[in-house]
Order: C-alpha cells, then structure tokens, then sequence
C-alpha cells in the first residue's frame, strides 16, 4: 500500500523556487516530447534543435534578442498587473493600439522633424494608445464590477478589427498595389538596428530600462505596495484606505503602456508599415503572460524569461520549417510549459511525501 | 420579406446552438466554484476531433461522441490543476486555451481545405416541422440546436431541483460546510469540471460537423470567451442561458444582414464581442452587486483549512 502525504512547506527560499521553476521546465519538455513523439517527430533531435536554432548560433542569438524585446516590455507590465490580481489578457490589443497611434504620429509628422524628436514621439503615442487600451477595461472592473479577463480579451478582438478596418480602407496605402496596410513610415520614425541584425536598440534599451524601474517601483514605493495588497489582500487595503480604482488605473495604464511600446517597437523596428494585426501582434502579447509567470511576477526576472521563451519562439519557427511541423506547434509547447509551470508551485508550497507502509 | 425573417431565425437558432452549448457547460463548471478559461481551447479540440473521427469512420455521431471524450480529456488537465493541485484557476485556464488551440492546429492540419462528405444532418421534426413560419426556422434543424437546448434545461433541472444539485451548488458557496456535511467536494469539481469539458467540446463539434462541414484553424473565433461572458449574462442560471445565447446567436447574423447597406464588414466583426462589453456594462447597472455569482467562485479551496 502506498500512501501519499501532504504538509504546507514554509521556508521558501529564492533556491528552491528556482530549483522548482527549472523541474517544472524539464517534467514540461518531457511531455512537448510526447506531443512530438505523436507527431511522428524524434522529440530528442527537435527539442536539442530548438535550442540549438535560438541560442547555438549568432544569427539564432540575434533572432532570439530580437524577438525578446517585445515579450520582455509587456511580460514585466504583466508582472504589475497580476501582482495585484488584475489579470490583464489584452496586451495583444494593448500592443495593437500602441502600433496605431504610433503610425498616425509619424504619418501626420512625416519628415518634418529630426528623428531624435520623432522618435521619443512616437514611443510617446504607442505608450498612450496602449494605457488608453488598459484604463478602460480597469474602469470596468473596480467601478461596475466586470471580470477584466473577459474585458481585456474582447478589446484584444475589437483593436484587431479596428486596426484590419484602418488598413483596408482610410490608411490603405497607395504605394501597397491594393494590399491592406499603410504606406511606409517616414524615415525619421524608422529605428535604427544594430548592424547585420533586425535589433531595434532603442526598444531593446527600453525594455531593460522598464524591467529595472518596475523593479524599484515594485519593490522600492508606496505606489507598488500598495498594489500588492490590492493583489494579495484587498479586504486589508480596503481598511487601510488604498484608493482601488486610482491603483488600478496606474497600473493598467503602465502595463498597457508597455505593450504600446512593443507595439511601436514591432512597426518602426521590424515592419516599418502598419499591416495586419496578426502580423503586428504576433502572439506575444499571449507568450508574454508565460513570460511573466515564469519571472515568478518579477520584472527583473522577465529579461531572462523573455528571451527563454524568444528562443523557444525562433527555435520552434525553425524546426516547424525543417521538420514539416504546423504553425501551431510554438503554441502547444508554450501552453504545456505554463501547465506544468503552474502546476509546480504546489511542489513549492507543499511538501509531498510518498510512503510505502504494510497494511 | 417573410423568406427574410424566417432564414434569419433559422440562422439565429444555428449561430445561438455552440454559444448555448459552451455557456451551459460553463454554468455548470462555476455553480461548482472553478472558473474555467480554457472553454475556447476545448471547443477548438472538439471541432477538430469531431472533424477526423467523422471523416474517417463517416458517422457524425461517433464523431460527436470522440469530441466529448476529447472534452473530457483536455479538461481533466484542469481539475487535475485548480482541484487536487490548487493551482490559479486563471492561469490553468489560459494555459488550457493555449494548450487546446495549439493541438488542434497541429491535428487539424492534414485536414485543412478538406470537406465532410458526410455532416451531421438536420432533423424535421413530424408534425411540427410542417407549421407555417416558425416550423421550418425551429423544427427543422440540426440535431445539436435540440441537444443543446434539451441538455440546458436538464441541466436546470438538475442544478436547481435534485440533491446532488443543491450539493453541487453549496460547492460554489461555501465548500467548507458543503464537506461538513460529508459531501466530497473534489469529487464533485472534477465531475463539473469534466462535465463542462464534455459541453464545451460538443459545442466545438457542432461547428466543424453541422455548422460548416469543414476543419479551420481558429474556426472557435473566440466563442468560447463569449460563453464564458454569456454565463455572467445568464446569472448561472441555465434556464437563462438560453435566452442568453440566442441573444447573441442574433447579433452573429446581425452582422450579415447590415452587410448589404455598406457599413464596413470589419465593423460588423467587432459587434458579438462590442455586444459582449455592453451586455456587462448593463447587468452591472441593474446589479451592481452580482447576487448570483457562487461565492467561492476561483477561489482555491484547501481541505481541512480554517
């Protein structure tokens, strides 16, 4: 007879959290082993080549860096938001806004202005559309009461129409031969890249500024304590007179702001054009919620986790080419590495015996 | 005109069938206290299942029967997490919506651009199908619109007049006494959460075997989220959840009746989900207080803790 006990564990050291983070990774790749193994796919050559593809190679490292700066912006605003429960699942639509009012700045202005004027501009207006795109649904939700993750998730399919119905038809451009999309932005919006790469720098700069100071506004003011007892203890906050809709509102502003940036960054770094939203938005907006867990909610962490899951992106578009795998292959491996990531906390938060005792 | 009004309410009744079908699943799933997000990622796992085994085998129903236990299948993943592993509910959903939309991409994909030689065919009700106006939009229609509305009101009764109903109930109110009273409260979740999983793919089969009779990635387009809304709108109510989808099944084909008079289609696209948020805004002015709502609802709930 075997038995399984249970007893709360209370000494959670930084150790063991991230002894558990790693286990849970490894228990997840086994089972995306499994999924490759059903795929009829040797799952120990596509998970090495995964790896290989994203961080065995300069062009991979260059692909993976690059396709980090987005997921590294919006996962640590994802860590502000749900340190306070707010669960923010439109950053998709967040980053979507940001791109928009990134692109109708730099169209209006055209070549007018130098590009160190219009560049900080146009972060400026992404950062704004995006928090716009984030007070809304943090109205909804501490003055009428309604659940943010359904809020969130249909502003994310609302932006992705406006923005198709944008580039078809009054911002359709005329040097696109009838495609839906705007013509180029003006060269002074364009982000200068580091040589022989797609790195945006700017952006890149960005984001790790933005971990750092979420960091020390997390950890370090009033505003970020009092976002963690709006998450961890309202009733307590409540009594302790913590003003729920102005805490909200910053930090929704915040976190959707960062996704504008990671939207402005993917239209004047990558794209250069506003097209479909699909291809604006890429998914990160998703990945960079797996980011941010994975970061244990911290925005310093979030630059490692970002670029974990870059390269699981860039590795995973890469095999998916060489192996004949579908598109949605990236998707399964991310969503088996956020169920084992969750599952595992308990093994962080509970001690699990197995006994073997004679009945 | 009459052609008009009829095929509309015939529409209706087809777009309002996955919706009612998720939300009851839904219902059932929340009335037990486990909030489940991942209802798009099992519906997409049930179209695609329902798809192939139709496909091959060429009986719908054996295709509808694959999907349920797909259902089953990929919710199990999350009882498993909020029940015995007391994982974050939000979270274990949206891995779970993840997880379903990437399966199905990868299952589906031989079968993209292929269609069913064999879907699941409408049913003419005797008698009732020969009734002027409303026989043909209501009686004449695929066997999931009467599954559908035949499992939400089994699903009421069950809820609201039976033992295990009640017991299911106090699950989502206050687990605690519900143990008390030696009911095992994780065996019930996983019943409700399972159960649920099993509605929500059967929803996803309604779709890739009745609606169209062929396998698209993305094909759920975000009905699952809209479920998951409905079920708010309901109040958990089952019952309502009827009027709740059909509802919405009307604001679907809204969308191809104003195409005609050149309002731009994207604009159209944006209405079930522009709807979605109106529909909130106006539950919360009428009941800002969310009467129904079960009070453990997401919340973990911890065996033998005070």
């Amino acid at each position: 007879m075997i038995r399984i006990t249970t007893s709360d564990r209370y000494n959670i050291t930084p150790i063991r959290s991230f002894m558990t983070n790693a286990a849970s990774l490894g228990a997840g790749v086994l089972a995306v082993s499994l999924i490759f193994i059903a795929a009829g796919v040797n799952p120990l050559y596509a998970v090495s080549q995964i790896f290989i593809e994203s961080f065995g190679s300069v062009y991979g490292i260059k692909e993976t860096i690059t396709k980090a700066i987005p997921l590294i912006l919006i996962g640590a605003g994802l860590t502000l938001a749900f340190r306070a429960k707010f669960w923010n699942i439109g950053a998709e639509g967040q980053m979507l806004m940001g791109a928009i009012f990134a692109t109708w700045t730099a169209q209006h202005l055209g070549n007018t202005l130098p590009p160190a004027i219009m560049v900080p501009l146009i972060f400026t207006a992404g950062f704004a559309g995006g928090a716009l795109w984030g007070i809304i649904p943090a109205i909804l939700k501490i003055k009428y009461a309604i659940n943010e993750v359904i809020t969130t998730l249909m502003l994310n399919y609302i932006c992705a129409e406006f923005l198709t119905m944008l580039i078809v038809g009054p911002w359709k451009g005329k040097t696109r031969f009838g495609f839906p999309g705007t013509d180029a932005l003006p060269d002074a919006a364009i982000l200068g890249v580091l040589p022989g790469s797609r790195i945006h720098y700017a952006t890149l700069i960005l984001a790790l500024v933005c971990s750092v100071g979420l960091c020390v506004l997390i950890y370090r003011t009033r505003f970020g304590y009092e976002a963690r007892v709006v998450g961890e203890n309202p009733d307590a906050g409540k009594y302790a007179g913590i003003d729920f809709l102005k805490t909200s509102l910053i930090l929704m502003a915040i976190s959707g702001g960062l996704a504008g940036f990671a939207g402005v960054g993917e239209v004047a770094g990558i794209h250069h054009y506003l097209g479909y939203p699909a291809s604006v938005s890429s998914g990160y907006g998703f990945t960079a919620i797996i980011v941010a867990w994975l970061a244990k909610l911290n925005p310093l962490y979030a630059i490692m986790s970002g670029l974990f899951f870059a390269g699981i992106i860039v590795g995973g578009d890469a095999i998916q080419i060489s192996l004949g795998l579908p598109a949605a292959t990236v998707e399964i491996v991310n969503g088996i590495l956020l169920i084992f990531l969750i599952m595992g906390n308990y093994f962080l938060y509970h001690k699990v015996q197995i006994r073997r005792n004679r009945a | 005109m009459e052609e008009i009004i009829i095929s509309t309410i015939q529409r209706t009744m087809v777009a309002g069938t996955p919706l009612l079908l998720a939300t009851t699943g839904e219902v059932i799933n929340e009335r037990a206290g486990i909030l489940n997000l991942g209802v798009e990622g099992i519906m997409a796992v049930g179209a695609v299942t329902a798809f192939i085994i139709t496909m091959t085998t060429g009986h719908p129903w054996l295709g509808v029967v694959a999907a349920m236990g797909a259902g089953v299948a990929v919710s199990l993943i999350h009882a498993f997490a909020s029940v015995t592993l007391q994982a974050n509910q939000v979270v274990s959903g949206l891995a779970l919506t993840m997880l379903g939309l990437g399966l199905s991409g990868m299952m589906g994909k031989p079968y993209v651009g292929r269609p069913l030689a064999v879907k699941m065919d409408d049913v003419a009700i005797p008698f009732l199908s020969d009734l002027p106006w409303i026989g043909k939009a209501l009686f004449h229609q695929s066997p999931f619109l009467y599954l559908a509305i035949g499992l939400a009101i089994a699903a009421w009764f069950f809820l609201e007049r039976t033992r295990v109903g009640i017991q299911i109930r106090s699950t989502g109110e206050n687990p605690k006494a519900t143990e008390t009273q030696g009911v095992n409260v994780s065996l019930i979740r996983y019943a409700c959460v399972l159960t649920g999983g099993a509605f929500s793919a059967l929803a996803g089969a309604h779709l890739s075997i009745s609606y169209s009779s062929s396998w698209v990635e993305g094909m759920t387009a975000g009905r699952g989220w809209i479920a998951i809304a409905l079920t708010i709108f309901a109040l958990w109510n089952p019952g309502r959840a009827i009027f709740a989808s059909f509802i919405f099944g009307g604001i679907f084909v809204l969308q191809y009746l104003l195409q005609p008079l050149g309002i731009s289609p994207n604009f159209l696209a944006m209405l079930p989900y522009l709807s979605t948020l109106l529909i909130l805004l106006a539950i919360s002015f009428k009941d800002p207080r969310r009467l129904n709502a079960p009070a453990w609802l997401g919340a973990v709930y911890k065996r033998g803790e005070r």
